[in-house]
């Protein structure tokens, strides 16, 4: 009541500042239950760090696990991005990988630090690559090489110019 | 009085199982046991009575004393819960519990927290499985979360440091650590299990956790014959999601519990279908956790699943399966039929058409 209460208090007292945003309140177990029944009702969430660790990784796993999910870390000095995926030591070095987490996240930097146009244009490139399903990397489900998929993301933003 | 007493007693010790001569009713010599029934708010009393219409079909050998739980005014003024729930549970051991409305102040916490400390009751286990006939994104799922359910997180231990910073301490015993992982791994073995998980965060609560974990450890030791394995909670939830048929019989401290139980609760279809217990050294209580659904109340239109499934773990808890097998087979069988199914479950029945429609299966099924 008094740790998670505190939290509460403050997110409201932050609402009221902010009318033009909806605001809502969820107790952790229920976002749970019905995030795994429909998480399309749920837009932004904030929480204090316990439940974050918990279902950021959640819903990273709803969307296909930490290979293709962004990451960014705000502070009040500065900010890092990041993939928060492992090192994945038995594909390095054989132009095996899929670097879309890094890739959203850097493109998650780039609105950051105002770059929304660079940041738009990657991004769809991107998202059109694996759409199309024609160049995609072995854990995407296809047999393309690190380099092959890159290329395909590149050519596809020169296009977008 | 006190011959029958002892042989009571005798029989319940003894697994109660009926032979089954080909052709004719068993006469086993199982004494008829007694459970406190807490009906509760809204649907509850119309699922409560489905309970009851279906055992007494299957010929399970459980009497019923019913308790009413609104809290009652004391002599001092101040309401209380009423002594006869604790009187009857001191007698029976065994309870189920429908939903209850959270009355104006605190009473319904109250009840569960002292139901909770009456009797001990330090596990919480919801058995999650894919019900046939009630598609969800998840198929196959087939797990058991144990939750430890006395302390952790929520051992209520909140306090000011200054204006604007507050501390919550949790509390790990290696005694509550050990007597759930105890039972986690015995419930394993009871139920043909083949693994138990213990799921923490030890790398960051290295203290607490490390607790807990280094108990389940131990007890994993004892328990050679079933299979160990540790998993951190994020983790365990980015697979869960992604495919929770990896997963069997977990257990973890109360917090991560709470979470746990309720997402896998939603993989199977939400509360309405999931059942419950709650395990003490001194009894135990199995209910539906889903609301009291007040819009539907007195309408025949509850569906009673949860509260059947939930009799369905008091039974093997008391040592009828047979029953058990029977009564849960029947109520899979209506669902996965699809032709007597409850609004919620995508039909139009009623809740006594459905459970009239068990009832006939396991009446079929002797």
């Amino acid at each position: 009541k008094m740790t998670d209460g505190l939290f509460l208090k403050c997110c409201r007292h932050v609402a009221e500042q902010n009318k033009d945003i909806k605001f809502k309140e969820m107790y952790l177990d229920t976002v749970c239950l019905n995030m795994v029944q429909d998480p399309t009702q749920f837009d932004v969430l904030v929480m204090p760090n316990l439940y974050g660790d918990i279902l950021s990784d959640l819903c990273a796993g709803l969307i296909g696990g930490l290979g293709v999910t962004p990451s960014g870390n705000i502070g009040q000095d500065g900010a890092i991005f990041e993939s928060v995926h492992g090192t994945a030591p038995d594909i390095a070095g054989e132009d095996k990988a899929n670097p879309t987490a890094l890739l959203l996240s850097a493109v998650m930097m780039l609105r950051y630090m105002g770059l929304s146009p660079y940041a738009q244009r990657i991004e769809m490139a991107c998202f059109d690559v694996i759409r199309e399903g024609r160049v995609l990397t072995g854990d995407l489900g296809g047999s393309s090489k690190c380099s092959e998929f890159t290329e395909e993301i590149c050519r596809k933003v020169r296009e977008s110019e | 009085m006190a011959f029958r007493r002892a042989l009571k007693r005798l029989l319940q010790e003894i697994p109660n199982q009926c032979v089954y001569v080909q052709g004719s009713r068993c006469y086993s010599t199982e004494a008829r046991q007694m459970v406190t029934m807490i009906p509760g708010d809204g649907i509850g009393p119309e699922i409560s009575q489905s309970v009851k219409d279906i055992f007494s079909a299957a010929g399970a050998p459980v009497d019923w004393e019913d308790v009413d739980v609104t809290p009652v005014k004391g002599p001092d003024g101040n309401f209380r819960l009423p002594p006869k729930i604790f009187d009857s549970m001191d007698r029976t051991k065994v309870g189920l519990k429908g939903p209850l409305a959270t009355p104006i102040g605190k009473g319904h916490q109250s009840l569960n927290l002292a139901l909770r400390k009456a009797f001990n009751l330090y596990a919480n286990v919801r058995p999650c499985k894919s019900i046939e006939g009630y598609k969800t994104p998840y198929n196959d799922v087939d797990l058991v979360t144990i939750r430890e359910n006395t302390e952790g997180e929520y051992s209520g231990i909140e306090h000011v440091i200054v204006d604007g910073v507050v501390q919550s301490i949790k509390k790990i015993t290696e005694e509550a650590s050990m007597r759930v992982a105890e039972y986690a791994f015995a419930y394993a073995r009871d139920n043909n299990r083949d693994t138990v998980t213990a799921v923490h965060k030890a790398n960051i609560m290295k203290m607490t956790d490390g607790l807990f974990l280094k108990c389940c450890r131990h007890v994993a030791e004892q328990n050679k014959d079933i299979k160990f394995k540790e998993m951190y909670l994020d983790t365990v939830c980015l697979n869960m999601v992604q495919d929770p048929t990896q997963f069997d019989v977990l257990v973890m401290p109360n917090l991560y519990g709470d979470i746990l139980s309720d997402l896998c609760a939603g993989l199977i279809g939400g509360l309405g279908v999931t059942p419950s217990g709650n395990i003490g050294q001194d009894g135990a209580i199995f209910e539906s956790v889903h609301g009291t659904a007040p819009d539907i109340a007195g309408e025949d239109k509850a569906n009673p699943t949860a509260l059947l499934l939930s009799a369905v773990m008091m039974l093997r808890y008391m040592g009828l399966s047979p029953y058990a097998q029977r009564i849960e087979m029947a109520c899979f069988d209506v669902i996965r039929e699809g032709r007597v199914l409850t609004g919620d479950l995508g039909g139009s029945s009623k809740c006594s058409e459905f459970t009239e429609e068990i009832c006939r299966k396991v009446r079929e099924s002797e």
